[in-house]
């Protein structure tokens, strides 16, 4: 998709930092799965790129094996509460990732267009309520798409002051009606 | 840009999010002590090489980080097919003759 496919005349976007929230990496094999969606309380999806919520825990599958586990702050110490809980039957591993990562929230009309200047997926393709590991402009980053036009980028914090530039890069270009 | 299937994934993305990870299908000796300095060297260096159709490893790093395996054509870089990690290579002449 080029920046011609659409009339962005006016068009804009928003990029922000949205504020920090729990994160961990779940790896279970198939046969505990059920037992690692129990104690959760969310079914692990098994789709890669599909996501499942309920309460304040959001589960995203990231590979056949792999999950992010994210909830509010307060949450953290429930979610290592309850995992540990079935430790002994259903083996897994649970790591608390949540500094690892800055999000952005990128937002308004152009947000589609704006992520195409670093991310070579075709993200017409990536329905909204789908979530998926990709690059952006080398920086490995998790794309979440909350809707038609607003996507949140986890960035590894190391990465994030280039992201975070490269996408105001792109945002004033697209305001200056390129 | 390429693009390439990830059998994990079951879609078609590009390039940019896989790592090649050398030839396929090479297994290591269950017992290094028991070969010879000829045998060993085979098993770390020596590799096919061929003009064709080409058995390979790729790891989708940068999405469900799996490696998986390709048939690549290594004149015109076709991608032939991929299929999971542990499956066996897939036989072409099956499908040649099919079609
Ligand atoms: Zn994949």
């Amino acid at each position: 998709m080029t920046l011609h496919d659409r009339d962005l005349h006016g068009a804009t976007v928003t990029i922000e930092e949205i504020p920090p929230v729990a994160r961990f990496s779940l790896r279970v094999r198939d046969k505990d799965r059920a037992a690692a969606g129990a104690a959760l309380g969310v079914d692990l999806p098994d789709r890669v790129g599909d996501r499942a919520a309920s309460g304040d825990r959001t589960l995203v599958c990231l590979g056949p094996d792999e999950w992010l586990v994210t909830a509010p702050e307060q949450a953290r110490d429930g979610i290592v509460r309850d995992m540990a809980a079935i430790r002994d039957g259903a083996p897994h591993s649970l790591t608390d990732i949540s500094d690892r990562e800055i999000t952005f929230r990128v937002a308004g009309p152009a947000a589609l267009t704006l992520m195409t200047i670093g991310c070579p997926r075709d993200l017409r393709r990536l329905e909204p309520g789908r979530a998926v590991r990709t690059v952006f402009d080398t920086a490995q980053i998790v794309l979440w798409r909350d809707g038609p036009d607003s996507f949140r980028l986890d960035v590894w914090r190391s990465f994030a002051p280039h992201v975070r530039s490269l996408l105001e890069i792109g945002r004033k270009e697209i305001a200056a009606g390129f | 840009m390429l693009l390439i299937h990830c059998p994990y994934c079951d879609e078609t993305l590009p390039e940019l999010e896989f790592a090649y990870a050398g030839e396929a299908h090479i297994d290591r000796p269950a017992d290094p002590a028991s070969l010879s300095d000829e045998e060993w060297r085979d098993y770390l260096f020596i590799r096919s090489n061929v003009k064709g159709t080409h058995a390979e490893r790729w790891r989708h790093i940068h999405g469900c980080a799996r490696f998986f395996n390709a048939l690549r054509d290594t004149v015109s870089d076709e991608f032939i097919t991929t299929y999971p990690a542990g499956q066996a290579r897939p036989d072409l002449t099956i499908k040649e003759a099919a079609e």
